[in-house]
């Protein structure tokens, strides 16, 4: 096996095999995996990074398509994560985002990767960013993250990339007039896809009724009719990314947000698993602490409070 | 640590017939492995670095319109190639058993041929991690 030094010089001269393995490693939570992403991480880097999200359906994978051709025209090395639900019940997943991005396998260019959610909700796997980061590494800008299309629930995304873009559909019109305003406020970049097709015009006074709902001072999003079928608005969906990307993350804030993003992830991932083994330590684990619930020896909200304690917040 | 087996499900060639390419997707999936599904019309070439990518632990190619001689090796070499020694081959369609041999030796491990329950596949594919390990 390799050392972790040789994975991430292996990662940094471009090297897809050695960046497909790590990658597992971060999936399936390898204890090498910090070390790496430690080692890995520049805080100069400069990478962009977009998170895609929307209800299933509304052509997701078809517009990351259509970016990855525009942005590989212009030279740069493209890579996506491409996340799919796993099932709650076998824990499997029928990963088949990547079907609609085929035309790009055999470009060395394009990295793409499936991820299945493991369990994770908010329509992203609990490993989203350290992949993202190694993506980085590897020198792909910008990187795409494609998530579950479940629409409302991933609010999530916001905090995982530097820019959310949210695909919508004419047909679902309704929908998003009474759609609750957390997706639609973390969107930087609204595309109304399907431009191709009837009902535009209702969609986007849809969608701009319920942005005028948005408070004042966060800023409305650009909203940009586009049709991953023939190409229309992908210029001008692009200049309003970069856009949008320069305003939010230009210059020093950039890195910043950068560094902040990758923190949160890893405290969310950490604080879970110090307060489970601290769990596993007074309890025996997850079980017997729902025992003692049942028992009315304590509360799901005692056994926080005694988590406090042992962390030492009690003040 | 949680270790998920990933296979890839391709269709190399020119065969749109991919009926059961996704019967086999989805009993794999119902068995607890994460499956990717390239779709159909895939060349050899996009296959193999599909296969790289996702890091597959296995690779099952289902081909029925009888050009497995000539795809299914081309598809194991391209693999060997880009570094993919460890990921285990294996084929399905309609292929008849003459031909068997042949691909055992350009390194399938195991061929299914119509009518095969998709517990075989499943249980191949644990058998193959045990000996792995």
């Amino acid at each position: 096996m390799n050392t972790v030094h040789e994975l991430a010089e292996g990662i940094r001269s471009g090297d897809g095999r050695t960046l497909a393995r790590a990658l597992t490693m971060v999936e399936n939570g390898d204890p090498r995996a910090a070390v790496l992403l430690h080692e890995l991480y520049d805080p100069s880097a400069t990478a962009l990074t977009l998170g895609v999200t929307g209800p299933p359906g509304a052509g997701k994978s078809s517009m990351v398509n259509r970016l990855i051709a525009y942005w590989r025209g212009k030279g740069k090395k493209v890579g996506v994560l491409a996340v799919d639900p796993s099932s709650p019940f076998s824990g499997g997943a029928l990963l088949g985002d990547r079907i609609r991005m085929q035309e790009h396998a055999t470009d060395a260019g394009v990295f793409i990767r499936s991820m299945g959610s493991r369990g994770h909700l908010g329509g992203l796997s609990g490993s989203t960013r350290d992949s993202l980061e190694l993506m980085i590494a590897a020198g792909y800008d910008p990187v795409m993250v494609e998530t579950v299309g479940v629409g409302q629930a991933e609010v999530e995304v916001a905090s995982l990339a530097d820019l959310t873009i949210l695909v919508l559909v004419p047909g679902a019109g309704d929908e998003v007039q009474t759609m609750k305003a957390g997706i639609m406020e973390v969107a930087d970049v609204i595309v109304l896809n399907k431009a191709d097709a009837g009902g535009m015009d209702r969609l986007q006074t849809a969608v701009e009724s319920s942005l005028e709902l948005v408070p004042d001072g966060i800023g409305r999003p650009p909203v940009v009719r586009f049709s991953a079928k023939t190409g229309q608005g992908l210029e001008l969906l692009v200049e309003k990314i970069l856009e949008e990307a320069s305003s939010k993350t230009g210059d020093s804030r950039g890195a910043r947000k950068r560094a902040m993003l990758v923190l949160e992830s890893v405290l969310r991932e950490k604080g879970r698993k110090m307060a489970a083994s601290k769990v596993e330590e007074m309890f025996g684990g997850m079980e017997k602490a729902i025992d003692s619930v049942l028992r009315g020896e304590t509360t799901p909200y005692g056994i926080g409070e005694l988590l406090d304690k042992s962390f030492g917040e009690e003040d | 640590m949680e270790r998920k087996i990933r296979v890839l499900i391709g269709k190399p060639g020119l065969d749109g017939h991919d009926r059961g390419a996704k019967f086999i997707a989805r009993a794999l999936r119902d068995a607890g492995m994460e499956v990717i599904y390239t779709g159909i019309r895939q060349t050899p070439e996009a296959i193999a670095n599909t296969a790289i990518q996702e890091d597959v632990d296995f690779v099952g190619l289902s081909l029925l319109s009888g050009a497995h001689n000539h795809l299914f090796p081309q598809v194991a070499r391209l693999i060997r190639e880009k570094g993919g020694d460890d990921i285990i081959l294996f084929g399905g369609g309609v292929i008849p058993g003459e031909d068997i041999p042949g691909l055992e030796e350009a390194g399938f491990r195991a061929i299914f041929t119509p009518g095969t329950p998709a517990s075989d596949v499943v249980e191949f594919i644990h058998e193959e991690m045990k000996n792995r390990r």
